[in-house]
């Protein structure tokens, strides 16, 4: 369980960093490294060059905007799921983060490494895309800003170009009066959800708006089931519209089979959780 | 085989180095190059736990850091907890409670233990739970363990006082 040899590049500047993504093709980007090592242990993956961005300073912080969060990519989970920032303006993402994994891992593990990694079963990417999160894509030429719905394209996969850096995470403020959470369906505790849902909704006048919803382990990609939020968008909540939700979001969901459960179990479970979320934002709206 | 480097850092409060490939992990050069066989190793995909030391005044497994990543970090093992013969007051209270049992897993649990007691000195019995997902008891179950954690969160109270449920972390 030791990865094949490599060669570990320790950049101290993003400058520094973009420079050897540039000259060596097969460069692979260490973060926090919580799923990158485990890959190369297993030999999943064996990249001959390993650029470690954990020694440029500035990568890591919470600032708040003009109607969004500033988080620097090399944010570690711990400080996003604890951040009163997060929590007040972007509480689905702080709750999908406080359920990473475990403590180990959420003191090493990186907003902007499980963002680029892009495993379809990862709590904050739902939770990002949920929320409409912006990515910056730091390149040689400058910045490129990349919404959240253009950034996860494949399982595994994101827009980010070989030679890019994601230096940063913006994510724009829940309209007041939102209730959210992140409700995590798992077999054990530290294990990747079987179903995660991100859910957000505001009150306004009795009626639903503004309803996210971001679904995580059930398709290529974390998804955005739309026609879920249309059922409730605009609408005073009751048991059959929140059903219906439910069905919707299940419907757009294309789960796979594993060791997790099957297809069918988990489509039904989709309904499931994101009734269950969506019943829990209400209360918190 | 890529060129092995010399890491320093600092462990358990003296300044130490050693020799390191790009891809040796932390955990076995806790073991081989500095001789600390008190950081066990299980399962080594990050999953168990055991091998959980605190990086830099954070809980982390060093099955999941490379070596060469914590230059210039401090680092704590189980060995740093005692001062000289004296158990820390975890170590104590596991000792008192069989919170042990096989002891593979004991190092691992008692560091994560350390983290959530710095952060949350009163946890609730859920928040114990929470606190120790990430460490893994392959021979007997948690029971004894939430039972140690609870003692020693208790003998680490300022003033002695019992815990008291609270949800304030960090």
């Amino acid at each position: 369980m030791i990865p094949r040899s490599f060669e570990l590049h320790s950049p101290e500047t993003v400058a520094e960093a973009l420079e050897i993504l540039e000259e060596k093709p097969e460069a692979k980007v260490l973060a926090g490294g919580q799923s990158l090592i485990p890959m190369m242990k297993l030999r999943l993956f064996s990249p001959p060059d390993v650029v470690d961005i954990g020694r440029i300073p500035g990568l890591s912080y919470i600032r708040k905007g003009k109607g969004r969060l500033h988080i620097g990519a090399m944010t570690i989970h711990n400080d996003v799921a604890l951040s009163p920032l997060v929590r007040r303006f972007c509480g689905p993402l702080a709750e999908a983060t406080s359920v990473v994994a475990d403590q180990q891992v959420r003191n090493r593990g990186t907003i902007g490494g499980t963002a680029c990694h892009a495993d379809p079963a990862g709590d904050t990417p739902a939770a990002l895309l949920a929320l409409d999160a912006e990515f910056v894509a730091t390149g040689k030429g400058g910045e490129r800003v990349v919404g959240a719905k253009d950034f996860f394209k494949d399982m595994f996969t994101t827009d980010l170009k070989r030679e890019e850096l994601l230096t940063e995470v913006r994510v724009p403020f829940l309209p007041p009066g939102s209730g959210g959470t992140y409700v995590k369906f798992v077999k054990a505790k530290s294990d990747f959800a079987i179903v995660g849902v991100a859910s957000s909704i505001a009150l306004k006048s009795g009626a639903c708006a503004d309803v996210r919803i971001g679904l995580a382990g059930v398709g290529p990609t974390p998804i955005r089931p739309t026609r879920a939020e249309q059922v409730l968008e605009g609408k005073k909540p009751r048991d059959d519209l929140i059903e219906e939700a439910g069905a919707r979001a299940s419907a757009a969901s294309s789960p796979f089979s594993d060791l997790r459960g099957d297809a069918a179990y988990k489509r039904e479970m989709v309904k499931v959780i994101v009734e269950r979320a969506v019943r829990l934002s209400l209360e918190r709206a | 085989m890529a060129a092995s480097k010399q890491v320093n850092l600092v462990v358990n409060g003296q300044r130490v180095s050693g020799s390191a490939e790009p891809r040796t992990l932390l955990s076995y050069f806790i073991r081989e190059e500095l001789g600390l066989t008190g950081t066990h190793i299980g399962c080594i995909v990050g999953r168990c736990g055991a091998c959980s030391v605190m990086l830099n005044g954070r809980v982390v497994k060093s099955c999941m850091v490379l070596a060469q990543q914590a230059e210039g970090a401090e680092l704590l093992t189980i060995e740093g907890l005692t001062e000289g013969s004296k158990l820390h007051p975890i170590q104590e209270a596991f000792w008192e409670n069989h919170g042990l049992q096989c002891g593979y897993c004991t190092p691992g649990m008692i560091l994560a233990t350390y983290d959530l007691l710095k952060n949350n000195p009163r946890p609730t019995e859920e928040e114990i739970r929470e606190g120790v997902s990430g460490n893994l008891c392959m021979c007997t179950g948690y029971v004894n363990i939430v039972k140690s954690v609870k003692a020693a969160a208790s003998k680490m109270a300022p003033s002695g006082k019992k815990a008291t449920p609270s949800r304030s972390r960090r």
